[in-house]
């Protein structure tokens, strides 16, 4: 199985380790995995700002980029939305759709394509989970409080398979982090208010790590974590997985 | 080009962190009451389905039951006003109370009355206008806007009504007990009810089939006044139309349950005729509704039956109070139905949201919410309400991220300064850093760690 | 062009190509349940109370016990009343302004909301129900429906000129979102079921 490797922009430069956690786990789950080295973005940063009519190169870019796989997987449900909703490539239309249909985030990914039943992993810890909307509500990876519908949760699914780690409840399962993309700096009150909040929820819990699928909510919430000289940390779903020790 | 915006005011309002605390819990408390509710009915999901099929199809036949609701309207003797815009309608309620001598008028919640601003409009030519609903009389007392749809004055605390209503009311001062306040309006405002010849009402649903409308409250106001009274005018925007009296029991079972949590609302009252020798006005208003109809992208905002769900599940609005809005209605939906009216005013509302989705979830008539909110963005760059220099920012950033090479010097000096990161790029004070920490930065991005690992 | 052939119009122009009325009769299948239990449970956990009396007579015991029947103005539009109530007849509304109790029968009630429907075939008057400052409804066991649904499908075509559901006493939160029961109508309602 032919997979790319897609790692967002703010990933490949502040968050290496958790790409090769990502490279990592792939490979021990016999995928072939490339990393695409032209990729640069997936766009959504303009798109969100309300640019999308200047994604076009950015979009011929990527199509170049993960053209010719089987699966195009990233560590990020963010990044993996917006091209599912918003990537095209007038010139390679096919192309264009193919990747849509075969991109896929890290844990959907494992649970849906690899089903992924055991895993070499041991993270003696508390951990809280970060919902992020874009992976939940997006890519419907767990299911939302809103809806009066069946639960389930495939990030948890996986993190059953981790030994020793203990998880713990909020009192907001699945609020916004409020990081919200280029929100994060236009609307900065309201943006670090949600983030102390969501911070404040987990560490009332007791968690000594907060995990989650999405890089860019859990950068939002450590900025947040090490101004307040927090215990508390970050750790990417993917680094668990991997068996990362703390 | 932007007078006031939403990050501005919102800025103001966190200077309180207490109060925003304090404002964020009590929405939270009636999103969860709405959880609790929805989740007691095993058809929900199916009944948001119906209900959204239904307005659907209202909006894609509207002309023909705006016609069929006029007609069996008229012919159960209630008379019938259209209105092209809020001045027209201001107009017409004004007319009405001018003919018949009428110089004060009780009101009951309507949304489309704060709309076109018909206090002010009547207040000016000597009409008073006292509205019962228990918040909007807070607010009105306060000369304040209501900072949301469904609880005027969620913004104000016991404290503060209690010395609003010592001032005009003559409660004692210093009492800010909820029993002790609703008491006195209730005196407050029973001698209104009485001695009114005139009341408002806005108008929930009106049913084409049979040319009734259908009015909800809790507190019972809108009946109160409008029994009382010789003349009973309702407002209403067009697209408060529904087909069949049948498909009432789908938006009550809706309505209330998604708003405040309660099964329904106290009253739900169905006119379908004046009373006895007394009159019944309806005014139809469209004030740019219709070309909202016209918008494909936006079009089914004009399924809201102003639950004000979006407003309690938004963690945005939350956190930043009705007022920073600045619009008439505020929330998740105000953000996609303002813009419509002006642009210019209210370009900053629709990226006054992260687009976590939550909106479109609770949304008791499957409004895509946060779809909009996206592409009322995409159209108000292309019409140019944005800032030029945000502008020049993203076709930089477009630049680099369309070319590998670009892209991969730029990284560097984003590592050190995070200057260029995608997120932050129109920001040259980087207000990342006020309340936030700056990533550690790695030795090594992935992709040079890729290429010093990996590649044989 | 006047406003209406405006408005008319510009809908005509800008609604989209018609789209399909959905059937919405499957949400009248429900669960089997107690339907007075249900309609109980609902009303009293909105601050209504529910009595279930097997006569007339044994409201009136209630009331009186409730009430200072004798010196209070009560009204009601069932001559089964007449011994604590009178009928209203006069010509002006306004005249019910100091009425305490008012006793009202209904046509039927919902369980899953606890909503009484009443329309002007009981009481021409449709101030009735708002003004006095405690309320009481008679209610037929037999007359429970489930949902909504059920209760629309009851009402009909039906022609009345006003009718109103009616769940509880007359309540508002609006101040920092504490319940309070006799906003403006009633601050009590009592619901018999017979
Ligand atoms: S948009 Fe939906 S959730 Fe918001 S007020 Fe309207 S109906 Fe309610």
């Amino acid at each position: 199985m032919k997979v790319a490797l897609f790692v967002p922009c703010y990933v490949d430069q502040f968050y290496p380790n958790v790409a090769i956690a990502t490279l990592e786990l792939l490979e021990k789950f016999g995928c072939e995995v490339s990393y695409p080295k032209n990729q640069t973005c997936c766009g959504q940063p303009m798109s969100n700002s309300g640019f999308e009519h200047l994604t076009s190169g950015c979009n011929k870019n990527f199509v170049e980029s993960f053209k010719g796989f089987d699966y195009i997987v990233a560590p990020s449900g963010s990044c993996v939305l917006h091209i599912k909703e918003h990537l095209h490539d007038e010139e390679h239309p096919s192309e264009a759709e193919k990747i849509s249909k075969t991109i896929y985030e890290l844990v959907s990914f494992l649970t849906d394509v690899l089903k992924v039943e055991h895993l070499e992993a041991s993270f003696p810890h508390k951990v809280g989970m970060h919902q992020s909307c874009h992976g939940q509500r997006g890519l419907k990876l767990s299911q939302m409080t809103e809806l009066n519908a069946p639960p389930f949760s495939k990030p948890q699914d996986l993190l059953n398979l981790v030994k020793d780690i203990e998880m713990i409840e909020l009192d907001r399962k699945d609020e916004c982090c409020g990081f919200g993309g280029t929100f994060c700096v236009a609307e900065e009150a309201v943006s670090a208010k949600m983030g102390v909040d969501r911070v404040n929820d987990h560490v009332r819990h007791h968690a000594e790590y907060i995990t989650g699928i999405d890089m860019s909510c859990l950068m939002h919430l450590e900025g947040i974590l090490r101004r307040q000289k927090s215990k508390t940390k970050i750790i990417h779903i993917a680094e668990i997985l991997n068996g990362r020790k703390a | 080009m932007k007078t006031i915006d939403h990050a501005a005011n919102s800025k103001v309002f966190n200077q309180d962190e207490d109060r925003v605390d304090w404002h964020d819990e009590t929405l939270w408390f009636i999103r969860q009451k709405r959880d609790k509710a929805s989740k007691q009915i095993p058809q929900w999901e199916a009944l948001r389905e119906a209900a959204s099929q239904i307005k659907n199809h209202t909006l894609s036949n509207l002309h023909n039951y705006l016609e069929e609701f006029e007609l069996n309207a008229k012919a159960n003797g209630i008379q019938i006003h259209w209105a092209k815009d809020a001045q027209e309608h201001n107009e017409i309620v004004y007319d009405l109370l001018a003919k018949q001598g009428i110089s004060k008028m009780v009101k009951s919640k309507s949304m489309l009355t704060e709309e076109c601003h018909l206090n002010h409009y009547l207040e000016d030519r000597g009409i008073e206008v006292i509205d019962s609903d228990l918040g909007e009389r807070i607010v009105q007392l306060a000369k304040e806007p209501p900072s949301h749809i469904v609880l005027p004055c969620i913004h104000k605390k016991k404290e503060e009504i209690g010395a609003l209503f010592h001032e005009h009311l003559g409660t004692p001062e210093g009492n800010a007990d909820p029993q002790v306040l609703t008491e006195a309006a209730r005196q407050h405002l029973r001698d209104v009810f009485l001695t009114r010849r005139a009341a408002l009402t806005g108008v929930n649903f009106a049913v084409a089939e049979t040319g009734e409308i259908v009015v909800c409250t809790n507190e019972g106001n809108a009946d109160l006044g409008v029994h009382l009274a010789d003349i009973h005018i309702a407002c209403m925007g067009i697209e408060k139309i529904i087909p069949k009296r049948g498909h009432l029991s789908v938006f009550l079972r809706l309505l209330a349950r998604s708003a405040t949590g309660q099964p329904v609302t106290t009253y739900s009252s169905h006119f379908a005729k004046p009373r006895k020798g007394k009159e019944l006005h309806i005014v139809l208003v469209d004030n740019g509704r219709t070309k909202q109809l016209g918008r494909p992208d936006f079009r089914n905002s004009l399924k809201c039956i102003r639950c004000s769900a979006c407003f309690n599940t938004c963690p945005v609005y939350r956190r930043s109070g009705g007022h920073s809005y600045h619009s008439v209605i505020a929330g998740p939906i105000g953000s996609i139905l303002s813009p419509n009216l002006d642009m210019a005013k209210h370009a900053d509302l629709p990226f006054a949201s992260t687009l976590c989705g939550s909106c479109s979830n609770v949304c008791p008539v499957k409004i895509d919410i946060h779809e909009q909110l996206y592409k009322w963005r995409q159209v108000l760059v292309k019409e140019g309400y944005v800032d030029a220099k945000k502008a020049l920012s993203m076709q930089l950033m477009a630049k680099t991220l369309a070319s590998p090479t670009l892209y991969h010097l730029a990284g560097k000096a984003a590592r050190t300064t995070l200057k260029y990161a995608p997120f932050i790029a129109q920001n040259r004070f980087n207000p990342w850093y006020h309340q936030r920490e700056m990533p550690a930065v790695p030795k090594s991005s992935f992709g040079e760690w890729y290429q010093k690992n990996r590649t044989k | 062009m006047n406003s209406r052939a405006c408005i008319l119009n510009a809908v005509k122009e800008n609604q989209p190509e018609l789209l399909a009325l959905p059937d919405i009769t499957h949400l009248l299948e429900v669960e089997n349940q107690d339907l007075v239990a249900e309609f109980t449970r609902v009303i009293e956990g909105i601050g209504a109370k529910v009595f279930q009396v097997n006569k007339y007579q044994e409201i009136i015991h209630h009331l009186k016990a409730d009430f200072e029947t004798e010196k209070v103005r009560v009204v009601s539009t069932l001559k089964e009343f007449d011994e604590i109530a009178k009928p209203f007849s006069g010509l002006d509304n306004h005249e019910l302004a100091d009425v305490e109790l008012m006793i009202l029968p209904t046509h039927f009630a919902v369980a899953e909301n606890g909503a009484s429907w009443v329309d002007d075939e009981l009481f021409k008057e449709r101030v009735l129900p708002f003004i006095p400052q405690h309320l009481v409804f008679i209610v037929e066991k037999e007359k429970i429906v489930p949902t909504m649904h059920h209760a629309y499908q009851l009402i009909g075509k039906k022609k009345y000129s006003y009718g109103t559901f009616i769940a509880g006493p007359s309540k508002t939160a609006d101040i920092e979102q504490s319940l309070v029961l006799g906003a403006h109508g009633p601050r009590s309602l009592r619901v018999f079921l017979v």
